[in-house]
């Protein structure tokens, strides 16, 4: 047995040209539902921003204007690919793919269905169940930095290299807040694996099951990885690296054509990836009602489903909400989610605990919640009386 | 197929490591950086140690090599390097420290001292088998070694924001 092909029964026979196949397929037709939730969002996204501004939005392409992605990337692979001539040619031309790859590679590991059967052989409805599955998820989203990174640098000028700079600083600010989200996910279910997850949230319960989701057990951690996700996807209101005001179009200034493309599909990827992290770490996957007819097609329909729900509140976001200044988000990230994700995982691992072992909760968890308020009481103590000095000293910053 | 993946992921490493002394642009020679904690990531995992290989991406990586890269960003010198040495005799230094280091492996490993046997523990069960035994003795056997380590960082991370800390009358505004 090869030690790290992980638990699908797929591979409990050994591996025959047949297995090779499934998963070759797997991995198309994960890629090839990536690619048309993108378009479909696209759209989406357009249509509501477009409904709460008050216009029409895209109507000519397709009936409701559905197929305007498909026109768009049809035009933007036909433009000239222009290249600065201060350009790092290769850092240029692999940034697009480093921001690209990431995204696909972490939707890989989210179950998004239970077993299906092809050709005599059971496996899972999601491409790779990795022992540490949620570990990779983080990883993931770590690397997708350098395609930012990389872009605003290898284009050679001034403002990309600005939005390039502030996207690496607030993905990592906010990564932080997000690994302590996803450890007060961790846990309650006790378990790395993506499966195991989606597991021990009452799979298969039906509806019952949405006592088991761990966004009630764990809600402060719910909503500070919802903060986080929208502020690593680089989205309004921490849409910071793009700041059309300020850095004309942020790292991606300089790309033109199919490059941009890609940098577009990667974002709302992106979206669709967190958005899928969070609904397996804490809306229970694919679990739902399902009946009898096709059983096995209502996992990815509640799962898409929850999905399209968060995608609604990125643009929701998006179209009612001001951008935060630099300093307003580094402040947020750094002075408050941070401490109050570290405070959770310290409270409900105490609870946890305390369960486990029998001790006197109605001890145990106000000495608890008294402490975290006494250590944050003492930050707040540490914290500049007025933040005025700070930023001016920020700004001083980033213009010498 | 255990020798495909070494093969395939230690000339990677290899490879990106050589890229590292030998690229002339900073940038370029972080971006090696990853390409070789990378393949060593895959190495950890041809050998079962998943937790560790995520942890080798997910810091390493994703979050120091990214702190190399804004460093050289923000202070400008991602220019081409010139061959010749600020340095005196770093060079020859360096050459013959390089052999002592070559020689040191070789006998190591002639000597079985790096290659023991596989595990006394056996093999690690459950998916989640990795993180656990490591959290055991984490905060059994070596607690102390652990905490003074986090310590340590602490000191590091304290020592750093006041020594660039300049005070509010020193600034000129």
């Amino acid at each position: 047995m090869i030690p790290f092909l992980a638990a699908d029964p797929l591979y409990a026979d050994g591996i025959d040209g047949t297995v090779i196949l499934i998963v070759i397929g797997k991995v198309l037709v994960t890629f090839a539902l990536l690619l048309l939730l993108v378009m479909l969002i696209i759209w989406f996204e357009r249509k509501v921003v477009s409904d709460m501004q008050n216009r029409v939005g895209p109507n000519q392409a397709g009936p409701w204007g559905l197929l305007i992605s498909l026109a768009d990337a049809i035009k933007l692979f036909f433009k000239e690919q222009s290249i600065p001539d201060a350009a790092d040619r290769r850092a240029f031309f692999i940034a697009p793919y480093m921001s690209l790859l990431p995204a696909f590679l972490a939707f890989a590991v989210l179950p998004i269905g239970g077993e299906i059967h092809i050709a005599g052989h059971t496996t899972y409805m999601q491409l790779a169940d990795l022992p540490m599955g949620v570990l990779w998820v983080l990883a993931m989203s770590g690397i997708g930095v350098y395609g930012v990174l990389l872009a605003g640098w290898g284009s050679g000028t001034k403002y990309p290299l600005l939005g390039g700079v502030r996207a690496s600083a607030q993905v990592i600010s906010y990564e932080a807040t997000m690994g302590l989200a996803v450890v007060g996910a961790v846990l309650q279910s006790g378990s790395l694996s993506t499966r195991e997850f989606v597991n021990a949230q009452g799979w298969n319960d039906g509806i019952a099951s949405i006592g088991h989701w761990f966004f009630i057990a764990a809600f402060p951690a719910f909503i500070l990885y919802v903060i986080a996700m929208v502020a690593e996807t680089n989205r309004a209101p921490f849409d910071m690296v793009e700041a059309e005001q300020e850095l004309v179009g942020g790292f991606h200034t300089e790309y033109t054509g199919i490059r941009f493309a890609i940098f577009f599909l990667s974002e709302y990827m992106n979206m669709i990836t967190m958005s899928g992290i969070a609904v397996t770490l804490f809306l229970g996957g694919p679990s739902g009602p399902t009946f009898d007819f096709l059983s096995w097609i209502w996992g990815p329909i509640w799962f898409l489903g929850k999905v399209a729900a968060f995608m609604f509140l990125y643009v929701w976001l998006r179209g009612t909400l001001p951008r935060l200044r630099y300093d307003q988000l580094m402040n947020l990230g750094w002075k408050w989610m941070l401490e109050l994700a570290l405070f959770w995982v310290m409270i409900s691992a105490t609870w946890l605990v305390a369960k486990e072992e029998g001790w006197n909760l109605a001890i145990v968890v106000p000495s608890t919640l008294l402490g975290a308020a006494l250590m944050m009481f003492l930050l707040l103590q540490a914290f500049p009386k007025s933040s005025s000095t700070e930023s001016s000293g920020m700004r001083g910053e980033v213009t010498r | 197929m255990d020798w495909v993946v070494f093969l395939i992921a230690s000339a990677a490493a290899l490879g990106c490591a050589c890229g590292v002394i030998l690229s002339r642009n900073p940038v370029h020679s972080a971006m090696m950086l990853v390409g070789t904690l990378f393949s060593i990531a895959v190495l950890f995992v041809a050998q079962a140690a998943h937790f560790l290989a995520a942890v080798q991406v997910m810091v390493y990586a994703g979050a120091i090599v990214v702190m190399f890269l804004f460093v050289i960003m923000l202070l400008g010198i991602d220019v081409e390097e010139t061959l010749s040495d600020s340095l005196v005799r770093q060079k020859p230094l360096a050459l013959a420290l390089g052999a002592v280091t070559a020689v040191e492996a070789v006998l190591l490993t002639r000597m079985n001292w790096t290659v023991g046997t596989p595990s006394i523990q056996g093999p690690i069960g459950g998916p989640d088998g990795n993180a656990r035994e490591m959290a055991e003795v984490l905060f059994t056997k070596y607690v102390w070694a652990f905490e003074l380590t986090a310590v340590l960082l602490v000191i590091g991370i304290v020592g750093a924001v006041v020594l660039v800390r300049r005070r509010p009358t020193e600034v000129s505004e």
